[in-house]
């Protein structure tokens, strides 16, 4: 199964954890999955509409999935996805 | 709240506030937590990636700079405490803009850099409901 690396900052709402394993087929799936199983990390990463935060960004490897096909980019067995923060202030 | 910083490794955020004037400067600290305590090991220094005309009083670090902090992190064993970036001729506390897009648990640290010279740090976190910061005291460690 897929894998998920949660940044350090969401790791008190997936209870401690680092990296999920969950199962999914595409990156929606898999995201479907984590706030199945941690709702609260819900509120961080999607807006109240259900669209992901602008500062959120999902990487597989070195690629961001918007590069590829997006939320519906295809997801094999040891893939790894990861959560990355973009950060802006003034 | 407390963050633990080497003394040379202040210097550096705040000389690096200083090569960016007038524009913000920013970057990331890399370190451990032990105990609750934030302790900055190590800093990776990165592009402002906003538009030239911005720069002066924005900053951007870029979600590939963040895959390449993670990175770095994880090559010498730290984690991602947070993000440091420089206020020129302002005070360093955060503005509303930094408050909109802040993300909760890092820790941000601001200099304040006037007429080219930094005059001083102050480090805070978003509060749980994202209505404002807490102050996040700074301790200086001796140099490593």
């Amino acid at each position: 199964m897929p894998q998920l690396k949660i940044p350090t900052p969401l790791r008190p709402y997936a209870s401690g954890e680092s990296t999920l394993t969950l199962e999914g087929e595409t990156v929606a799936e898999i995201l479907e999955a984590m706030v199945d199983l941690h709702p609260q990390l819900r509120k961080h990463l999607f807006s109240e509409t259900g669209q992901l935060r602008p500062f959120v960004n999902l990487f597989l490897g070195e690629e961001n999935i918007n590069q590829l096909e997006g939320l519906q980019t295809p997801l094999e067995e040891g893939d790894t996805l990861l959560i990355i923060p973009s950060i802006a202030g003034g | 709240m407390n963050i633990y910083i080497p003394e040379n490794i202040l210097q550096e955020i705040q000389a690096h506030g200083e090569k960016a004037y007038p524009e913000e400067g920013a970057g990331l600290m890399l370190g451990r937590v032990e105990e609750e305590q934030r302790i900055v090991k190590s800093l990776l220094f990165l592009d402002n990636a906003r538009e030239e005309n911005a720069r002066h009083n924005r900053y951007l670090i870029t979600a590939s700079d963040m895959l390449r902090g993670e990175h770095e992190a994880d090559s010498l064993g730290l984690s991602i405490l947070g993000i440091f970036h420089s206020h020129p001729d302002h005070p360093n506390r955060p503005s509303e803009f930094d408050r909109e897009y802040a993300i909760p648990w890092y820790s941000y640290l601001i200099t304040s850099v006037n007429q080219g010279q930094a005059t001083g740090s102050r480090c805070w976190r978003l509060q749980d409901d994202r209505s404002g910061f807490s102050p996040e005291e700074i301790i200086t460690l001796p140099a490593s």
